[in-house]
């Protein structure tokens, strides 16, 4: 699973621009699958059939935060803006690699103060060009944030933890499922980081008896974070709350008895920023019972994502077991 | 029913290319002066449904004023598509009467407050002149004119004796009159009046590769809501936006490269890669640019960032409809007055419907 999650992690795909990651989940879910197909917007659904035809949609999004060229100036210094929720902070002398394959790294203009950081309109990508006419990028060019996949035996980092690991946790799961009693469609869902907008679609076409997502929540397990019940190695994070949903308590109730039946090790997670590809699917159509199970993730949206591998594999464990037994909300 | 007269009409039109020239300007001036502010479209529905009644084969007003407007085409296969522009503009809601003549308003869309001070404005559906005043300079203090005065503050005032015809609830606008400024057009609303023109103009010469969905929506500018419910009724395979966007393309007070402008004027339609809103759909950004290419026609990128257009809500109703944007560059919008270019119209135009001729049931494969 740990090559599965390298390769997933390095595949570059900034919300909208999910294409090389969708090829690569493709090939990895298709000898399990009874129907892979690709919707309008691009999310990839992949169902596998059961004995109910009632379904059950799993989500994991597919992309991640990036940049988009807006500028290429006459030195050949790109400006650029935001995909999803970049911090300026995470920006300084990193590293980005544009869908074309070209690289570059991240300057500022002369800060005056050393202690603010500056907003990105002063900052640009220096790719070594030095005029236009030799620059390898164009405006609208898209680039995601350029680190490689670190493994430290129990935990392992990258960027695009969010949400590839979710996306590894579903492919994983597809491949130990069984025949399942309800039909599932695993979604992996595209512009995620930019406003749910894949899931909704998705949700509207799909129109599932339950949908859970599954996807990273921060921890309050480093120095001086602010506080929060969750912790890396503790197992997965059944969702009770973030600033999106109100999680279905018959769907958290099924989810912790589930746990608890199998022995499986798992945390309750309220979360005060932030939400998930849950939220448009519990809005979509006449409204759908909905939950989250979440990785614990440090360090959300730097370049470097933690996770621990334990948690990952728990997570799997606990989504087969919802996916074996029926199916009861009460 | 269509009858045969018409379908004679519709034929001959059918064959000539959409332009813009004397008649379509002289729509221009008139949607531009017409007043229609969110919420408030009336007055601009009527114009609407004058000029596409004649070309459509079916126009329905929806529950929330939406004109929606089918142009059925030939042949098979032949895909959905939605091309919509909206037709309310920002401006001015009156709020409370404080005394004869007097009144409190709120802003209607996003308004710079700056802009407001001593402007004139026409209120109701009658057109009322009024003005929004400020105390003048003789009487303010230094210190005074440094800061801006806050909508709070300020009152629209109609003069005695008029207002037995203006009451709360009222809307107004900029009174700005329709006028020709060398290669220019100047006008109130240009945002998204000339995205009305432009979607007039490829209905009564709709392209006959397609079933063309006009959507002359409502509500745009207080958050897509008549988009929204438009793309739900249209139901189409893919969706084109026509709006106007901010020009910025003025010099740098010292001479250096001016890095974000938006977009620029008489660099043609701009495309839109990214807004706040709406990724675009890669595929239709292509269908746009190798058209242009090919057809000779100018163009540019509207610089990715924030901001959007009924994209947003269109993108994402029902399951998905791939969606994009053009726009006609303009400068100083939801101000009194914007500007636009007319060759940068013309070749918006031209190149809208050159990419809606293109479309076929594999444009999206």
């Amino acid at each position: 699973m740990k090559s599965i999650i390298k390769t997933l992690v390095e595949t570059p795909g900034p919300s909208g621009y999910e294409a090389q990651v969708r090829a690569v989940v493709r090939k990895m879910v298709e000898p399990f699958a009874d129907e892979v197909k690709v919707d309008a917007l691009g999310n990839l659904l992949v169902r596998k059939c059961g004995s109910d035809e009632r379904k059950v949609m799993l989500a994991a999004h597919m992309d991640e935060i990036g940049i988009m060229a807006t500028h290429v100036d006459e030195n050949g210094f790109v400006r650029f803006t935001n995909i999803g929720g970049v911090r300026p902070f995470n920006c300084l002398g990193g590293r980005v690699r544009f869908l074309n394959g070209a690289l570059g790294i991240i300057g500022a203009e002369r800060m005056l103060d050393e202690s603010k950081v500056p907003p990105l309109e002063k900052m640009y990508i220096d790719v070594g060009a030095s005029s236009p006419k030799d620059c390898p990028v164009h405006v609208g060019d898209v680039a995601a944030f350029e680190r490689p996949f670190l493994d430290l035996g129990d935990r392992l980092v990258a960027k695009a933890m969010d949400d590839r690991i979710g996306v590894a946790a579903l492919i994983e799961t597809l491949r130990c499922l069984k025949t399942p009693l309800h039909e599932v469609v695993f979604v992996f869902s595209v512009q995620e980081e930019v406003g749910l907008r894949g899931a909704t679609t998705a949700a509207f076409g799909i129109s599932p008896y339950v949908g859970l997502a599954v996807d990273v929540t921060r921890t309050g397990d480093t120095p001086k974070e602010a506080k929060m019940d969750v912790a890396l190695g503790k197992g997965p994070a059944i969702k009770v709350r973030d600033r999106g949903m109100l999680s279905d308590p018959r769907v958290v109730d099924w989810m912790v008895r589930a746990a608890k039946k199998a022995g499986l090790p798992y945390q309750m997670e309220v979360l005060e920023r932030g939400t998930t590809d849950a939220k448009a699917i519990q809005i979509t159509q006449a409204g759908v019972p909905a939950g989250c199970l979440s990785i614990p993730c440090r360090y959300i949206h730097a370049p470097s994502e933690m996770v621990d591998f334990g948690d990952v594999q728990q997570a799997v464990k606990l989504l087969l077991e919802l996916l074996h037994s029926p199916i009861s909300l009460k | 029913m269509r009858n045969k007269q018409r379908d004679k009409i519709m034929t001959q039109e059918k064959s000539s290319a959409p332009r813009i020239a004397a008649a379509q300007i002289r729509l221009l001036e008139r949607l531009s002066n017409a007043c229609a502010v969110s919420g408030d479209e009336g007055a601009l529905r009527q114009v609407v449904l004058e000029q596409v009644r004649s070309a459509a084969d079916d126009v329905i007003v929806d529950a929330l004023g939406n004109v929606l407007v089918t142009c059925r085409g030939q042949g098979k296969d032949r895909p959905r598509v939605m091309v919509a522009a909206h037709m309310d503009e920002v401006g001015f809601l009156l709020t409370h009467k404080e005394n004869e003549g007097i009144f409190h308003f709120d802003t209607v869309g996003r308004i710079d407050a700056r802009q407001l001070v001593g402007k004139p404005v026409l209120v109701g559906s009658e057109q009322i002149p009024g003005v929004i005043g400020v105390k003048p300079v003789h009487l303010t203090e230094i210190e005074e004119r440094s800061k801006v005065i806050s909508i709070k503050s300020l009152r629209i005032d109609i003069g005695l004796g008029k207002d037995s015809k203006v009451k709360v609830g009222d809307r107004a606008t900029f009174a700005t009159r329709f006028f020709r400024l060398g290669r220019n057009l100047c006008g109130k609303a240009f945002d998204d009046r000339i995205g009305v023109a432009t979607l007039i103009e490829l209905v009564t010469h709709a392209p006959t590769n397609i079933d063309l969905l006009a959507a002359f929506t409502v509500q745009e500018e207080i958050g897509l809501r008549g988009a929204r419910v438009a793309a739900y009724t249209f139901d189409p395979d893919l969706a084109f936006v026509l709006d106007c966007t901010p020009a910025f393309d003025l010099p740098s007070w010292d001479g250096e490269e001016n890095t974000r402008y938006n977009t620029r004027l008489g660099a043609g339609p701009a495309i839109y890669i990214a807004d706040g809103g709406t990724i675009s759909d890669p595929r239709l950004i292509q269908l746009l640019v190798r058209t242009a290419e090919e057809e000779g026609i100018p163009y540019q990128f509207r610089q990715p960032g924030g901001g959007g257009t009924d994209a947003g809500a269109i993108q994402r109703q029902r399951a998905g409809i791939p969606s994009v944007s053009i726009s006609v560059p303009g400068r100083y919008l939801h101000t009194p007055v914007s500007l636009v270019r007319l060759e940068d119209w013309k070749q918006t135009l031209n190149l809208v419907y050159a990419a809606l001729r293109r479309i076929t049931s594999k444009t999206l494969t």
